[in-house]
């Protein structure tokens, strides 16, 4: 592993229940993320990359949730920190933005008294001196007439605006780390670009490291370094953006690629898609989870554990098929 | 704010007039002769036309209403029939009472029933949730007439440390703030408070865990918040209707304690209504009912108006 890892999740499991109902959420991710790189984890509903993004800061009820593995953010080790620690961790050195800031955020405080909030928690300093913080961040974030918008509640503003200040709220205590939720899902497309490029420019003048979760690949490749593709439970592509987008080598990751509209569709041209469903993870099939789906699978890719193979520096795809997923469908058939 | 509260009030007048006219004719639809308890048996017909036109009784029912309701704008809501004496002042010493006893259930019943509420909510599906959703039950459904009378058969018969009926030491209906007069509020006002206790403690907790099961609680943890940091965010989010439902029960109780207030011989509006019906005493009971629905009007104004504070997602325009 780098010298430089700011983030190294290592086997990480996260099932909820127990019993014949547990559902196995997150099945072995191992993921390194470099100071000052943003990552984005994409994947359809399902696949585990908001639930390995909580796990980050351990937001999941901790009665339910069994996690196994080891998580280390700049040094600390989330799993085994005590829950004063714990909350010291959350927002100081790793915070989070949140798909829907309307839900996300406390509807009856309002959103200059939830940073202010957040600020004196963590460095204890005057009010005054944490008001005259939260207007540099709005100012930061670029929220016109700030002032006036930080005695605003969350149902005042706009959606564009309250993602904005959402990423203020992250913002308020300088942490290291920031996660990002599926932070443009809930907008408007011209809103989305505008959040994309802000966060892309915190990022570069605050030398952050972001991961991303999204199910956009246009808005990863927009701000990410590398991506990483998961599906049920498990990443099984990992490679900085040019590589999976021009050479993936994970059959779901063709395939994910392959259903987006390029430019223009001819009218009556119908979208590629997948076809199936993504797996029941209470009852996970044997071998390689997408080999229901994938159409390069042999009898050898329904047993045993699938290994991540290497395909050159940091790229791998946990497949059996590698030697040809790289060329089409066809000639790898009868190959 | 200042705009809000005057229209809030504004709004009440036109309420108040249709509340009175109700409560007027409701008292004159009911059959049964108001002077019945003042004239003797073998009264003449002469008295009894001088009597009926003396109380105004001779009048059209139109007639009737509209002199009453101007004298009830500058106070005067008439004679009672049976005690000869001014209703206001009956009314407002009854009113007084109640409130009093009111007031200490409602904050008894306010104080356990958010505990309850918050304990229950906090720590749902534990053992700790249903003892607690067990009391609030049991506060709703015991008949509190009958468990006024078992608190007086303990505290007051068997213990002898609680007085079992009035306000005050010998019968005395002026109230005062000494431990003489207390003691004998502490059975009533816990007979009393049981209901709203249960009311709110239900209240309480689904509104708990309906907040601690909103996104922005994850929000205020990812931020650093700890348990008691977040605890102080569910407590605002509860509290705009907790305070609603606590003051529709002050509302209820004001009017609707005419059992408890008969059981523990109270002299409260409750115990003056009960006269005011069995001796048909019409001015007193429509001034009464009139004070009581009005009553209930402003204190809808003024929880309108906490909440508004509390809650800024209900609207100011």
């Amino acid at each position: 592993m780098s010298q430089d890892a700011i983030i190294e999740i290592k086997d990480l499991e996260v099932v909820f229940g127990s019993g014949s109902a547990a559902v196995r959420a997150v099945n072995g991710v191992s993921l390194c993320v470099e100071r000052g790189q943003t990552v984005a984890l994409i994947g359809e509903s399902g696949s585990g990359k908001s639930v390995t993004l909580r796990s980050l800061l351990r937001l999941h009820a901790p009665k339910r949730t069994s996690i196994k593995g080891s998580i280390r953010v700049a040094g600390h080790d989330v799993l085994s920190l005590s829950s004063s620690a714990l909350s010291d961790f959350r927002g100081e050195v790793c915070s989070m933005i949140f798909q829907e800031p309307l839900l996300a955020l406390d509807p009856v405080y309002s959103v200059g008294d939830q940073i202010i909030e957040s600020i004196q928690r963590h460095k204890g300093c005057s009010r005054a001196e944490a008001n005259k913080k939260a207007l540099a961040l709005f100012e930061r974030v670029k929220i016109p007439s700030p002032e006036r918008r930080l005695a605003a509640y969350p149902h005042e503003m706009s959606g564009g605006m309250r993602q904005r200040a959402m990423i203020a709220l992250a913002l308020a205590c300088d942490p290291q780390v920031l996660l990002a939720d599926e932070p443009t899902t809930a907008l408007d497309a011209t809103v989305q670009i505008q959040i994309l490029l802000l966060l892309r420019e915190l990022q570069k003048t605050l030398g952050l490291s972001i991961v991303f979760v999204t199910h956009d690949i246009g808005a990863a490749v927009e701000v990410a370094d590398r991506i990483a593709v998961m599906y049920a439970g498990q990443i099984v592509e990992e490679g900085d953006v040019r590589t999976i987008m021009r050479a993936p080598r994970h059959p779901y990751t063709k395939a994910l690629l392959q259903s987006r509209a390029h430019g223009s569709l001819d009218r009556g041209q119908r979208l590629a898609t997948i076809p199936g469903a993504p797996p029941d993870l209470a009852k996970l099939p044997p071998g390689c989870a997408f080999a229901p789906r994938c159409a390069y699978a042999q009898d050898a890719c329904r047993e045993g554990t699938i290994a991540l193979v290497s395909l050159g520096e940091s790229h791998g795809a946990r497949c059996r098929r590698t030697d040809v997923t790289h060329l089409p469908h066809t000639e790898s058939v009868e190959a | 704010m200042i705009l809000f509260i005057l229209r809030r009030i504004l709004y009440a007048i036109p309420i108040m007039f249709g509340v009175a006219l109700v409560c007027f004719s409701l008292v004159h639809l009911a059959p049964g002769d108001p002077l019945v308890s003042v004239l003797p048996p073998d009264a003449s017909a002469e008295l009894q036309k001088q009597l009926r036109t003396l109380y105004g009784f001779d009048r059209s029912l139109p007639e009737q209403f509209f002199s009453w309701i101007l004298r009830a704008v500058t106070g005067d809501l008439g004679t009672s029939i049976a005690s000869s004496r001014s209703v206001t002042e009956e009314v407002f010493r009854a009113v007084k009472n109640t409130l009093i006893l009111a007031s200490f259930a409602t904050l008894i019943g306010f104080f356990f029933g958010s505990l309850f509420g918050f304990v229950a909510g906090y720590f749902r599906d534990t053992f700790v949730d249903k003892l607690a959703s067990f009391i609030s039950v049991m506060g709703v459904s015991v008949p509190h007439y009958w468990l006024g009378m078992v608190l007086v058969i303990i505290f007051a018969a068997q213990l002898n440390w609680l007085p079992a009926t009035g306000a005050g030491p010998g019968g005395s209906a002026d109230w005062a703030w000494d431990w003489a007069h207390m003691r004998h509020l502490v059975l009533p006002a816990i007979t009393m408070s049981v209901i709203p206790m249960g009311i709110i403690a239900r209240t309480v907790r689904a509104l708990v865990a309906d907040t601690l099961a909103q996104e922005f609680i994850i929000g205020l943890r990812a931020m650093g918040l700890t348990d008691f940091g977040v605890f102080r965010h569910v407590v605002k989010n509860v509290a705009p209707t907790a305070l609603a439902v606590m003051g529709l029960q002050l509302g209820y109780l004001l009017g609707g304690s005419i059992l408890i207030e008969t059981v523990f011989s109270w002299p409260g509006t409750g115990f003056l209504l009960n006269s005011a019906i069995f001796q048909r005493d019409l001015p007193l009971l429509q001034g009464t009912i009139l004070v009581l629905a009005i009553f209930f009007v402003l204190l809808n104004v003024l929880v309108d108006i906490l909440q508004s504070t509390l809650d800024p997602r209900i609207t100011r325009q």
